[in-house]
């Protein structure tokens, strides 16, 4: 390939590495699960890029279904079940405390 | 540190600094879902590592389609091959800890990995 | 240990790890440098020898097959793995009465599926099918493969559960079917593995004829085949897993019990 695009991939790649460096920390500072999905989802797409400007089509391809649509939506799935477990667990509390309160 | 030098070694740069995000918050995380996406950022970090060993200078994809001929410089296919099963199966894996993560919830009603101490029969 | 104190034996462990990578990867050659023999004899072999044209795609499932067998069943096992621990077990803690009561707790915010929603899950569900089969069967051709192409098929159920409800995703993908689809999926791979052992050569080796010459979907033997196996245990995998964290209420079993499906 000439040299004029040997210089656009290399600018490319930079920038494609610098965005993925950048969402990285960003999915670890989402401390709340649900926000860190969507970075999840974001970062799977930035690394898809990357693949993709690192002549991987293959790898970018999985990528983009599995990072940003099969993975956060387990997540969500996880997270679901789990705040349905903890509003029955509220609700068993206050039935045994009701059961408690009434037995004299 | 010619430009060409700093873009041939950034990858490695940034496999290791998603390394260390990732392992921080590993040993920070105050919830256990959390928790498992950044060991998703760790995986990650290996990714960005292969990409970078399976590289090939001016080489394209090793997609050979009528027309273009095959002995052209073309980027290493098997570290390809072992990425793409590497990304399917990983989350997989993230799944199956997403599930436990969700039995211990249910089992004790903790989401914190400092609140998860004793070990009960 | 204290949370500060285990931050701090951290931030020692972590200076000396990143120090002692930069160290190991400054000692590599400069990115694109090297170019590995074995990568760069399978580009210029692959086309020829096996009639197929994405090389990544003959990689994972012939020349590299057997290690794609043991990353299948890595899948399948987690997929297993998700199924039992998720399964439901005699000891819970809330009983099913709780557990429903809680859909009706006044105040919790219901919020119904947007009509916007539900036609961009319609309309694409049919485009999604399509997609994936096409990227499955040309996974020899072009950039795809069972592995991309499965999962592009498993958004499908995923999508009508977007639209729809649960109930809609259990009669398009009944628990029992997808299991079934998965087992075969992951059977047929070894089952080819076994033709090429029959045929007098070695396991996964590509005995089958390797079709016409300017290859097409037919072409490359094994490969093709290989590659159907892979997708549809791929999207069957992938479906278990959606239904398996969706199964939010325990079925009725007939004597009355709660039981989940298998």
């Amino acid at each position: 390939m000439s040299g004029g695009d040997r210089v656009v991939l290399d600018g490319l790649r930079v920038l494609a590495l610098a965005l993925v460096a950048a969402a990285g920390p960003a999915v670890v500072l989402a401390r709340d699960p649900l926000k860190q999905t969507i970075a999840v989802s974001f970062y799977g797409l930035l690394l898809a890029l990357m693949f993709f400007v690192y002549e991987a089509p293959d790898v970018a391809l999985s990528q983009i279904v599995v990072g940003a649509v099969a993975l956060p939506l387990m997540v969500l799935l996880a997270l679901v079940k789990i705040r349905r477990n903890q509003a029955a667990q509220a609700l068993a509390a206050r039935e045994a405390r009701r059961a408690a309160g009434e037995a004299p | 540190m010619s430009v060409a030098s700093v873009v041939a070694h950034a990858p490695y740069a940034v496999a290791v600094w998603l390394l260390g995000w990732g392992l921080y918050g590993l040993v920070s995380s105050r919830h256990l879902v959390h928790l498992v996406l950044c060991l998703g950022v760790v995986q990650t970090s290996t990714y960005v590592l292969l990409t970078a060993i399976g590289c090939v200078g001016g080489g394209v994809a090793p997609v050979f389609v009528p027309g273009v001929d095959p002995s052209v410089r073309a980027v290493d296919p098997v570290v390809q091959a072992m990425m793409l099963t590497d990304v399917v199966v990983e989350a997989t894996v993230v799944a199956m800890l997403l599930a436990l993560v969700v039995r211990v919830h249910e089992r004790t009603g903790k989401l914190g990995p400092d609140e998860l101490q004793a070990l009960r029969g | 240990m204290t949370s500060a104190a285990r931050m701090a034996v951290f931030t020692m462990a972590l200076a000396g790890l990143v120090v002692a990578l930069l160290w190991a990867f400054g000692a590599l050659a400069p990115v694109g440098d090297v170019a590995g023999a074995y990568g760069q004899l399978l580009n210029r072999v692959a086309t020829n020898e096996r009639n197929a044209t994405d090389v990544v795609t003959a990689v994972n499932f012939d020349y590299r097959g057997f290690d794609t067998l043991g990353e299948e069943f890595i899948l399948f096992a987690s997929v297993a793995g998700v199924a039992m621990i998720l399964r439901p077990s005699r000891r819970q803690r809330f009983t099913r009465e709780q557990r429903d009561a809680v859909e009706h707790l006044p105040g919790r915010a219901r919020y119904p599926t947007s009509n916007a929603v539900r036609l961009m899950a319609l309309a694409m569900i049919g485009l999604d099918v399509v997609f994936g089969i096409d990227i499955v069967v040309h996974g020899q051709l072009t950039p795809g493969g069972g592995f991309q192409g499965g999962v592009i098929l498993a958004s499908a159920p995923l999508l009508a559960y977007l639209g729809g409800d649960v109930p809609t995703l259990r009669r398009i993908a009944p628990r029992p079917l997808v299991a079934m689809a998965e087992g075969i999926g992951a059977a047929c791979f070894v089952v080819i593995g076994l033709v090429g052992l029959l045929a007098g050569a070695a396991f996964l080796e590509n005995v089958v004829p390797l079709g016409p010459r300017p290859p097409g979907v037919l072409s490359s033997g094994t490969i093709a085949l290989v590659s159907l196996a892979t997708g549809l245990e791929v999207s069957a995998g992938f479906v278990l897993l959606l239904l398996t964290f969706v199964e939010e209420s325990l079925q009725r079993t007939s004597k009355g019990e709660a039981g989940g499906s298998p």
